[in-house]
């Protein structure tokens, strides 16, 4: 169900985001994902009596960075100990900031034209993880649990937003736009399957113009779809709660992608009391103007200026063309679309085959200089390979590398000369004398046909364009 | 025992060896420690591997270290690789750390011969090692007092004549106090002096680590050591070790001491007489004496009961059975939790952590943990404002002599009150050192106690030793 025409849905964002640092935030142990358990570990993230932390200063570029994407004010800030009981913390307490945490206010534009405020981005240490076999699986019930400490220490930041989302399709927008800020400054790789991006919702409804209804924080969102459907979900329950003459309760919610629904987590009544205090192992962080300059100077351009920069090469643009550029911002691959456009290759072919092929092997870019994309493409362009012959000719760059031409003579993917085309032209012709009668009456869809059996006779050698010139000047 | 300095110098030059200064020590270990209950912990192996290490140096024809060849006793809240480490703690029973303090490191690469870890009030929260979950260490110089705490065992070691020299830490006066009560040196350094790393936190705003010895020199000579930056603690100052040896025989020529009110007013009158002796005997060496009163001083036992549990609170959390040290079974993780702290932690660990739970809860904290941030402050621009009129504070160590075994037990508030004088100190960040300055009571000694600001050491080590010459020992 939705929303009645006069409610609308109120949301605020929370994103957790692992700095992609060499080590942790507080040790020298490695900061990746997908080692054995309990390999990357010291007496500092495991907590062990006597340790100390010592601040990664690479952590703090990173955050610094993301403050100035999002246009936030960048101050002296110290950090806090947020004290809780949790096996996989083991401390007990989360370094973390609070009330003066490194990036302050600042904002976020979407693509939509629409802008959503940020309260803060500071910085934090992230837990280990907890696995819970049997039983329940879930802390309570299970028959036992293991921890792996080896994501213990790793710098986070949360990024605030205020509440100014308005549906679960911005929600969407915002998160995306906002992992595209995070790997463009290289804070991030956004990997949201791996955990390196987690999202609370804090969701509410109320009746437009009224002030801010209660919110359910919603936990548990791994991917930009659950995001979506939880919030959809949330909204629905609220709406319905009140419109039944109920009341929203402040809670955590648990999102259960399976059933599609949330459920409770924990009242207010039995939060936590963190009793914050200030980290007396740390001191506090005062960066200068030349350290901020030295971040501004490294900082790229951000995807919203990337986005409007290729947005100008194309007229016109079909839904097909935009996702293209989506795909090309979000991975990346503007070099491969602006080199290709500087050597007069059609914007919109480029931003296809860099959204199609280069987008499933991008684990093997290396192997694919933008000079062979341009000229990959300018043979296409120009009839010297087919489009199916180009796709095969990028992804074979991609998988070895070389030149794109020595691997179409390879694949024999050499062009048939126009004599030859010509030839086997008139010899399909006049193969074919009624086809070639209603072809040149105007019964254009005979083209295709005509096309076929040129392919077939020249085992796919001949180029389709080329065909229908050929066929055209004998009309 | 020879002094620290001596053993190294002979050692150094061949008069003894490392290994036969290490069977002396262990003799002394072997033969008192029953009776003292000193040492939780004596490696024989490992200092005897230790002392040869230095012999083969020395016959190396290299340099053994400042400390070459002397017997050391750690603090059992200090880390040594492989050796059990309890902070004096059922809950740590049988832990053995991985890794070393830096302080650790520090004097086995100048040489010291490490013994062992001694006895502690639990996690340093007490004044007569009474808290220890392995039973109370006795006074050496009468069994039937305590030796002071929480470095009680540190101060046995040395005053038993088990160690020359012995490392303590110091809080609130758990150097200073036990220093006093043993007729010891203790020294309490500047705030980030000496690296905290390795040593098992209990108030990290205010610890730091110092030295115990029997004589100025001694305790210059190992604060060298253990003194100067080190990049795994954030707070440490960024300055390399101060120059102290060379100091000690400055005097006090010229100095303005500052006699303070409020670092006596209470204590017993053998006690102030000992103060004001002390007092004479800086003048009689040149220093002026000047009498102040800095009422702010008798805020600092409030302030530091909030501050100092509030921090320990949360830096004993870790101890929840999940990941080392005791683990008592339950149905969940939480009552594993609260079964292990339970059965883990002694009564007066438990009192702090619920005072300072108590005085962080939302609620609360401004009308306690933030109040005492503000009086500590207050306490800091009093100490400044001080070192504007004089260079130095003079004042007792402790109200008493050592005091009887459960004399103080039954009321906490009694305990806390033994470290009224030395708490301002360690609020302000500062070093102060006590030295032992006449008798009283059982012809047991009282501590004289003086105090600096920030980096004062080799002042305050000179001030001592004008005391020590003083009080009749070269």
């Amino acid at each position: 169900m939705t929303l009645a025409p006069e409610w609308e849905t109120v949301v605020g964002l929370e994103v957790h985001t692992e700095l992609k640092t060499m080590t942790k935030m507080f040790c020298g142990c490695a900061n990746a994902f997908g080692a054995e358990p309990n390999t990357q570990v010291c007496p500092v993230c495991l907590g062990l009596p006597g340790s100390l932390p010592v601040l990664n200063v690479r952590a703090v570029d990173l955050a610094m960075a993301i403050g100035l994407a999002l246009h936030s004010t960048i101050a002296s800030s110290t950090f806090h100990r947020k004290n809780y009981f949790y096996p996989d913390m083991p401390k007990d307490y989360q370094i973390s900031q609070y009330d003066l945490p490194i990036n302050s206010g600042g904002y976020l534009d979407l693509p939509d034209g629409s802008r959503v405020s940020i309260e803060r981005a500071h910085l934090e240490e992230d837990t280990g993880k907890s696995t819970h076999l049997g039983g329940s699986g879930r802390i309570h019930g299970a028959d036992r649990s293991l921890v792996d400490y080896n994501r213990s220490g790793v710098p986070l930041v949360e990024i605030v937003s205020g509440p100014d989302i308005r549906s679960s399709a911005q929600a969407h927008l915002y998160a995306s736009e906002l992992r595209g800020i995070l790997i463009a400054t290289g804070a991030s790789d956004g990997r949201m399957e791996e955990g390196s991006m987690r999202i609370d919702a804090n969701v509410s409804v109320r009746k437009i113009g009224q002030p801010l209804g209660t919110r359910c924080e919603v936990k548990n969102l791994n991917s930009l779809r659950s995001l979506q459907r939880a919030i959809d979900f949330e909204a629905s329950r609220q709406f319905e709660l009140i419109n039944a003459g109920g009341v929203v309760r402040q809670e955590t919610r648990h999102w259960d992608e399976g059933l599609g629904e949330t459920s409770t987590m924990r009242t207010k009544e039995e939060a936590d009391d963190y009793r914050y205090f200030r980290e007396p192992d740390l001191v506090d962080l005062v960066p200068d103007g030349a350290w901020l300059e030295r971040i501004r100077d490294t900082l790229g351009a951000m995807p919203a200026e990337r986005r409007a920069a290729l947005r100008a090469h194309l007229t016109n643009p079909s839904p097909a063309q935009l996702d293209a550029l989506d795909v090309v911002i979000d991975l990346g691959f503007d070099d491969y679309v602006l080199g290709a456009i500087a050597a007069n290759v059609d914007a919109a072919l480029a931003m296809a085959r860099a959204a199609n092929e280069l987008a499933t092997d991008v684990d093997h870019l290396a192997n694919l200089t933008s000079d062979a994309f341009a000229t990959t493409l300018t043979m296409e362009q120009s009839g010297q390979l087919s489009a199916t012959q180009a796709k095969t000719v990028l992804l074979e760059l991609l998988a070895h590398g070389g030149e794109p031409r020595d691997i179409a003579r390879s694949k024999g993917y050499e062009q048939l000369t126009s004599a030859a085309l010509g030839d086997t032209v008139s010899e399909v012709i006049a193969q074919h004398p009624d086809e070639w009668a209603r072809y040149r009456d105007g019964d254009d869809k005979l083209a295709q046909f005509f096309i076929g059996q040129v392919m077939s006779v020249t085992k796919g050698q001949a180029n389709g364009k080329a065909v229908i010139a050929e066929l055209t000047a004998r009309r | 025992m020879r002094p620290a300095r001596q053993i190294a110098h002979d050692v150094q030059s061949g008069v003894t060896t490392a290994e036969s200064e290490m069977a002396t020590s262990l003799a002394a270990i072997r033969a008192k420690n029953e009776e003292f209950n000193v040492f939780l912990y004596v490696d024989e192996a490992g200092a005897l591997d230790a002392a040869r290490r230095v012999d083969q140096r020395v016959a190396n024809g290299e340099p053994a270290g400042a400390l070459a060849g002397v017997p050391l006793a750690l603090k059992d809240n200090l880390c040594q690789v492989g050796i059990p480490t309890t902070a004096g703690s059922r809950i740590l029973k049988g832990w053995l750390a991985p890794y070393n303090a830096t302080v650790v490191d520090r004097v086995i690469a100048a040489g010291a011969v490490v013994m062992g870890k001694t006895n502690m009030d639990e996690f340093a929260m007490g004044s007569s090692t009474e808290t220890s979950a392995y039973g109370p260490t006795r006074n050496p110089l009468d069994p039937s007092r305590v030796p002071g705490g929480s470095s009680g065992g540190s101060a046995a070691a040395v005053a038993a004549e088990m160690t020359p020299l012995a490392l303590g830490s110091d809080t609130g006066g758990s150097i200073r106090q036990p220093a006093a009560l043993c007729g010891l040196v203790g020294l309490k350094p500047t705030y980030g002096l000496v690296s905290r790393y390795g040593l098992i936190a209990f108030s990290s705003s205010l610890d730091q680590i110092g030295p115990l010895a029997t004589n100025v020199a001694d305790a210059a000579l190992l604060l060298e050591v253990i003194a100067g930056h080190d990049p795994l603690d954030s707070t440490s100052l960024p300055e390399p070790s101060p120059s102290l040896v060379a100091h000690l025989d400055d005097g006090v020529a010229g100095k303005r001491v500052g006699l303070v009110r409020e670092l006596f007013e209470g204590a017993e009158g053998e006690v102030v007489a000992a103060v004001h002796r002390a007092a004479e005997a800086l003048r009689d060496a040149g220093a002026t004496i000047v009498e102040l009163s800095v009422p702010e001083f008798r805020l600092g036992l409030s302030a530091y009961y909030l501050i100092a549990p509030a921090e320990a609170s949360s830096n004993l959390a870790r101890y929840d059975g999940v990941r080392y040290g005791l683990r008592v079974d339950a149905d969940d993780v939480a009552a594993m939790n609260e079964a292990t702290r339970t059965v883990g932690f002694g009564a007066e660990v438990k009192r702090r952590i619920m005072l300072g739970t108590y005085a962080l809860s939302a609620g609360y904290y401004d009308a306690y943990y933030g109040q005492a941030l503000k009086v500590r402050t207050q306490m800091i621009d009093a100490f400044k404002r001080a070192y504007q009129q004089v260079d130095l504070l003079l004042g007792a160590t402790t109200p008493s002599v050592a005091f009887k075994f459960g004399a103080k037990t039954s009321n906490p508030m009694a305990m806390y009150l033994s470290d009224v004088f030395t708490i301002p100190t360690n609020l302000a960040g500062d070093a102060a050192i006590s030295v032992p300055f006449g008798t009283g009571e059982a012809d047991l000694p009282i501590g004289v106690q003086l105090l600096g600001p920030g980096r004062s050491e080799a002042q305050l080590l000179a001030a001592a030793r004008v005391l020590e010459l003083a009080d009749g020992r070269p």
